[in-house]
């Protein structure tokens, strides 16, 4: 597991069993989010959509996640950064689209919540909200229910370094220790919350060092590394589907943009700092990786990138076409009909 | 028909909801081998076990967060509060996440969940063991409210809202747990989430109450219809939201004077909108003002037992308020 972030520029590829096609399904899905990604953040700074909220830099770690689930079967709970995620769990560029156009259609919310709460019943994506880390002892209790059941379906929550500090998430994770839940617990530490430090969320140097005081296993893993942090992943799914509890997977990151499209955040670290971390991308370090093992090359690049770029174009056409709301649509009833099962 | 406390109707509630759904299951602080620092799950966990019947770790946010997310996903979870006093750790979960989710996932998402938390005064309890907590929730569109002031509708309630596909608060009059008594028919039946029940026909004032006070208003209903010949027109609202708008109105026709008594603070309590509702929609029908009848504004009920009579409307108190008010 590389943890050493100065010299971890390779892939750590140790124990992994993924076959070639999906390896380069992985770098596709990390592609498509990131260029998805950039052309919201073009529209932002034209001026036709309001909000963005940016998972660039996270996508190593969240696809690695995603494919360390049964994807469909098992829950994940998701926190905003998780663009690549929940693409990887199978929303699509249009659906993300039309939220962040705020359109009519928009499957999530039907656009009442801003972009990036992700939720979709079908593909098994719990509601998120934006108070951050209430997502926690929800999936605790998610984790609870299918331990009840004695289904083998495992729990995957998310969130940032900086919701660690929150009550919630302490609730939550004591609940996974209690009762040795099948949940996933993974932090992506991007060592910022909006502009506050990691050191000055918590006293320990790592997030999953609070792991032992939860009962459960802790895990850190390199986030820009794909590989590790699937690797990292399965292993806690698996702990947690056979019966073995919970794990706090802590994955090492960073945000090379702004916390949001209303942050500046020159106000806070300096372009130094952002630039060593751009080096160490985990789009780029997978795309090393491939080539060496022959499995990209320009010509394969370019292609990848034209399919991503015909997608996202399409996908910003249609929704850009797509009606707004109707207005009333602010009524939708608060309450489910007592037929609902 | 056997007569049974509030607390045992509840009781009975949760056995028979457990045993008729096994996607039902009930967890809280002490409410497993203990059976509920009130009792009300008593034996329950001997019969369900301690998969159904889930001592909680002391932590309220957990205790609704867990539900939901269990609801969410199929289960039908009890959440006991161990006093209405202590939900505002959860008031997060409750109003921002429970409350929301069904709306702000356009339908997709349902969340099929019980919060139960004993409320009020009385019974020498103090600041931290007597509050009314009611008008904080109801005032967040999304959750529905029950206040049960009898045992043959706390059990019907209660099993309506295991039943509801949305999140439903019940707060149980706790002074009534054991004192209020009365008749529940054996075997199967609910009571729909909703309607407010009228208790008393009568023609000079009508008055509105849930829960506890609802009991003190029929007796005081009782003492004025004997000593001052007053006819009063009792409205038990059972359901706080929604609120049965079309018995509050008709029943304020009849007489054109209303009293709204609650036990909690005057300022922004439940009987404000009641009497915005009356004036709204009956102001033609107006024949007096409209009184509340309430707790002080104070941020609690005090511990000695003579602030405590003092907090808290009861009988004489009420019966007063309704002599003024027919008299004016
Ligand atoms: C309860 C709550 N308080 C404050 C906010 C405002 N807020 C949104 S994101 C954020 C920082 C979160 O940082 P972190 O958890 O590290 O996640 P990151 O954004 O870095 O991925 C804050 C303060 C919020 N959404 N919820
Ligand atoms: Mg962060």
């Amino acid at each position: 597991m590389a943890t050493d972030l100065q010299t971890a520029h390779q892939i750590d590829d140790t124990g992994i069993d993924l076959d070639d096609q999906t390896l380069l399904e992985m770098y596709w899905q990390m592609v498509r989010a990131r260029r998805l990604d950039e052309r919201v953040w073009i529209l932002h700074r034209q001026g036709k959509i309001a909000f963005h909220i940016s998972g660039i830099g996270h996508e190593g770690v969240q696809v690695g996640a995603a494919y360390a689930m049964r994807r469909g079967h098992d829950y994940a709970s998701l926190y905003y950064r998780d663009l690549a995620f929940s693409l990887s769990l199978g929303l699509t560029p249009l659906d993300f689209m039309l939220a962040v156009f705020g359109k009519a259609g928009e499957p999530t919310s039907g656009s009442r919540q801003m972009p990036s709460h992700w939720s979709s019943r079908k593909l098994g994506m719990l509601s998120s909200s934006s108070p951050v880390a209430t997502q926690v002892p929800q999936a605790a209790g998610a984790a609870l229910a299918c331990k009840l059941r004695g289904d083998d379906r495992v729990v995957i929550v998310t969130l940032g370094e900086g919701s660690t500090s929150e009550g919630d998430f302490y609730e939550g994770l004591n609940w996974a220790g209690v009762h040795q839940l099948p949940l996933v617990c993974l932090v992506q530490n991007n060592i910022y919350a909006i502009s506050v430090p990691v050191h000055l969320q918590m006293a320990v140097p790592n997030v999953a060092d609070r792991a032992p005081m939860f009962g459960i296993a802790g895990a850190i893993v390199d986030g820009n590394d794909v590989l590790a942090s699937y690797c990292v992943m399965r292993e806690a799914v698996e702990r947690a589907r056979s019966g073995q509890g919970a794990t706090l997977v802590e994955a090492k990151t960073y945000r090379p943009v702004p916390h949001s499209s209303d942050d500046d955040d020159r106000t806070y670290r300096s372009r130094d700092e952002v630039e060593e971390w751009k080096k160490r991308d985990a789009i780029l370090r997978f795309q090393v990786y491939l080539r060496e093992r022959g499995l990209l090359d320009d010509d394969a690049i370019a292609e990848i990138e034209e399919r991503v770029r015909q997608e996202v174009d399409e996908a910003h056409a249609a929704a850009e076409a797509a009606p707004y709301p109707p207005p009333e649509d602010t009524l939708f009833p608060v309450f489910a009909p007592d037929d609902r099962v | 028909m056997p007569e049974i406390t509030l607390i045992e109707a509840l009781r009975q509630a949760m056995d028979e909801e457990m045993e008729r759904d096994e996607r039902v299951f009930i967890t809280g602080e002490d409410v497993g081998r203990r059976g509920g620092v009130f009792r009300a799950t008593q034996g329950l966990y001997d019969k369900y076990g301690p998969d159904r019947v889930i001592d909680s770790p002391l932590a309220e946010l957990s205790i609704v967060a867990i539900g939901i997310g269990a609801a969410m996903v199929g289960m039908r979870p009890i959440c006991e509060i161990q006093f209405a006093d202590y939900i505002f750790p959860a008031f997060n979960q409750i109003v921002n996440e429970a409350a929301l989710i069904y709306y702000r996932t356009g339908g997709d998402w349902n969340v099929p969940m019980v919060i139960r938390a004993p409320y009020g005064g009385g019974i020498g309890g103090g600041l931290y063991h007597s509050q009314s907590v009611e008008a904080f929730f109801a005032h967040r569109p999304g959750l529905k409210i029950v206040v049960p002031s009898n045992p043959y509708d706390a059990k019907g309630l209660l099993k309506s809202a295991v039943r509801d596909p949305n999140p439903v608060m019940v707060f149980e009059p706790k002074k009534g747990y054991r004192l209020i008594k009365g008749e529940v028919p054996p075997g199967e039946y609910t009571v729909p989430i909703g309607p407010a029940a009228v208790t008393r026909e009568g023609t000079d004032v009508t008055v509105y109450a849930y829960g506890m006070m609802h009991y003190y208003v029929l007796q005081a209903a009782e003492m004025v219809a004997q000593r001052d010949g007053i006819s009063c027109q009792v409205v038990d609202l059972r359901t706080l939201v929604p609120l049965d708008t079309k018995t509050v109105l008709e029943s304020f026709k009849k007489t054109g004077k209303a009293l709204i008594v609650y036990e909690d603070n005057r300022f922004l309590g439940y009987g404000a909108e009641i009497a915005a509702l009356l004036s709204d929609e009956a102001f033609e029908y107006m024949d007096g003002p409209i009184r509340r009848l309430t707790g002080p504004d104070r941020p609690g009920v005090p511990f000695a037992h003579t602030m405590q009579d003092f907090y808290m409307p009861n009988p004489d108190t009420i019966a007063d308020a309704i002599r003024d008010l027919a008299a004016y």
